[in-house]
């Protein structure tokens, strides 16, 4: 019976990446990449800066047009290459599929705290009242509902962050993706970051790839690392496996270097 | 000697120097009364026609005001298509901004004013499908071809200051907006341009300061003398009476009178837009979007 779940667990894939491959002009930063995503794990990608790691993040809702490869996202399948019209129309689905948050917050300035929740529900056209009901939620959540009506400039780094977070949610994705979400914000408050995106987990099950160098994070977070190595995956397996005990003299380099 | 001189500079220092300045401001004004004094300058005269001179801000502002709004909405036009990925959009937009910054604004206004008509008048000939009165369509009044050249000419020069906006938010903002699955539009219109339309006020600021002067320009046309703008009727009176001098001068205060009351509402505007939610930001893409503005640096 529970081999029986184990399998459909393992079916439920949210993010399958194949044979991905991303260059700007003759510099080759992903060299094939394939990696599966599945519905509730928590994936954390790590390694040197240059070595790929948000560029594929970015190529998971082709922000980043990958040069070659397939991205697939909630069942929803696209090649690399030229966007075409069709295409950038696929594109768009896919990334209501995908909530994403960013190192620099990219909040909007010119709204509210409130408005930057619920710019994206806006805009597909969902229905006023129960969006802002949800819009409200989140925000407390990331425990921010007192800052509603504030702009983005009056927030601390920190709280920008969860509201960026809090903006990435609001149209229910399947799969978020954080590229080193902390990384701009002073070490001190770091932490109300990192709490805010462990309760997506634990209590949301939320599907995560989530750049990042916090490896207390990863330790109790992530189901399963990647270490990226000049542009494609050296090393993968659980925490346990990758921290305490790397198999690749570059994965203990770097780690020796971050822990 | 060099003891005396030490004691003046010291003495110098203890003056405030807004107010040496103004005393610089005054003795020039003086220099210039002497010397118009000793040239028989006749201020007479200019208390006489000066109100007729200065019904002429009425067509300078009108002028002004139509070709400023011509110019934003090519250069907004333009800015989007030198920023797009479609390589018709960018070509038409590169090739504009090249031959409207890349030739005078007078031969530009000469064009539109007697070059097209006969254009008009020979295709009417050559295809008779045209429609009816096709001859005259391109026959254009001189204030209006004099005002649509200003806003084509400086629709160029902010097609670049509007792009440069445009750029200063579009990178993180865009990509955020764009991971949010907003369309171009939804993202152009709530996101970008918002915050782009903020940094390039002021600089769009200088442009419309700078072509209210430029409007002079016009009366090469030879408007006529119903709708004649300031330096038509300066001209037109000056040389009338064979006063040239008060009439050219009276013209320069006028202009210069127009300039310093909007260069200050500018600084006034300036100043509140820079109070807003992200100082560094948005005066580093002032100056950004400043610098690709016109060549002569605008207003002030």
């Amino acid at each position: 019976m529970s081999d029986l779940m184990n399998d459909l667990m393992n079916d439920d894939v949210v993010v399958r990446i194949e044979g991905l491959h991303k260059s700007f002009g003759h510099l080759d930063v992903i060299r094939g990449v394939d990696l599966d995503v599945r519905r509730g794990e928590v994936v954390v990608i790590f390694g040197r800066s240059g070595s790929g790691k948000s560029t594929v993040l970015r190529c998971v809702n082709f922000i980043e047009d990958p040069t070659q490869g397939t991205i697939e996202v909630a069942g929803i399948r696209l090649e690399g290459g030229h966007r075409t019209r069709r295409k950038r129309a696929q594109i768009r689905q896919l990334r209501l599929h995908v909530g994403m948050v960013f190192q620099q917050f990219n909040l909007f300035p010119n709204m509210t705290v409130l408005d930057n929740v619920l710019c994206a529900p806006r805009c597909a056209g969902r229905s006023s009242a129960e969006v802002t009901k949800r819009a409200k939620e989140l925000l407390d959540r990331v425990g921010l509902a007192d800052k509603a009506r504030e702009h983005p400039i009056r927030l601390s780094g920190g709280q920008q962050q969860r509201v960026a977070i809090a903006r990435a949610l609001a149209m229910e994705p399947d799969v978020m993706l954080f590229d080193e979400p902390t990384s701009a914000l002073d070490p001190e408050l770091t932490g109300e970051v990192l709490s805010v995106m462990k309760t997506l987990s634990t209590d949301l099950h939320m599907t995560m790839m989530v750049v990042t160098h916090e490896m207390g994070f990863a330790r109790e977070v992530a189901d399963r690392m990647a270490f990226f190595h000049e542009g494609r995956i050296l090393e993968e397996g659980t925490p346990q496996q990758l921290i305490e005990a790397p198999a690749h003299a570059e994965t203990r380099a770097f780690l020796d270097a971050v822990l | 000697m060099s003891d005396t001189w030490e004691r003046a500079q010291l003495a110098s220092a203890r003056v405030p120097f807004r107010f040496k300045v103004l005393v610089v401001w005054v003795v020039l004004f003086g220099v210039l009364a002497f010397l118009g004094n000793a040239a028989g300058f006749d201020v007479q005269w200019i208390r006489d026609n000066f109100r007729y001179i200065l019904g002429g801000l009425r067509y300078t502002m009108v002028i002004a005001i139509a070709g400023i709004v011509l110019a934003i909405v090519l250069a907004l036009l333009g800015a989007l298509a030198r920023i797009s990925h479609n390589s018709v959009a960018y070509g038409i937009a590169g090739f504009y901004v090249s031959f409207f910054r890349g030739t005078p604004l007078i031969v530009q206004m000469f064009l539109l004013y007697l070059a097209l008509p006969p254009v008009g008048r020979n295709l009417a000939e050559k295809y008779s499908w045209l429609p009816e009165g096709f001859d005259q369509a391109l026959v254009l009044d001189a204030a209006t071809a004099g005002t649509i050249a200003l806003g084509l000419n400086y629709g160029a020069y902010m097609t670049e200051i509007f792009r440069s906006g445009i750029q200063s938010v579009a990178g993180g903002q865009g990509e955020a907006a764009d991971a949010l699955g907003m369309t171009y539009v939804q993202k152009m219109r709530k996101v970008v341009l918002p915050q782009a339309f903020r940094v390039v006020i002021p600089p769009t600021g200088n442009e419309f300061i700078a072509m209210m002067k430029d409007t002079a320009l016009v009366s090469f046309l030879g408007v006529t003398v119903a709708s004649a703008e300031v330096f038509r009727r300066s001209q037109l009176v000056g040389k009338a009476d064979f006063k040239n001098l008060e009439a050219y001068v009276a013209a320069a205060l006028v202009y210069w009178g127009l300039t310093v009351v909007f260069t200050f509402l500018q600084a006034r505007l300036e100043k509140r837009i820079g109070r807003g939610y992200d100082r560094d930001h948005v005066a580093r893409a002032m100056l950004a979007a400043n610098e690709q503005g016109q060549p002569h640096g605008g207003g002030a």
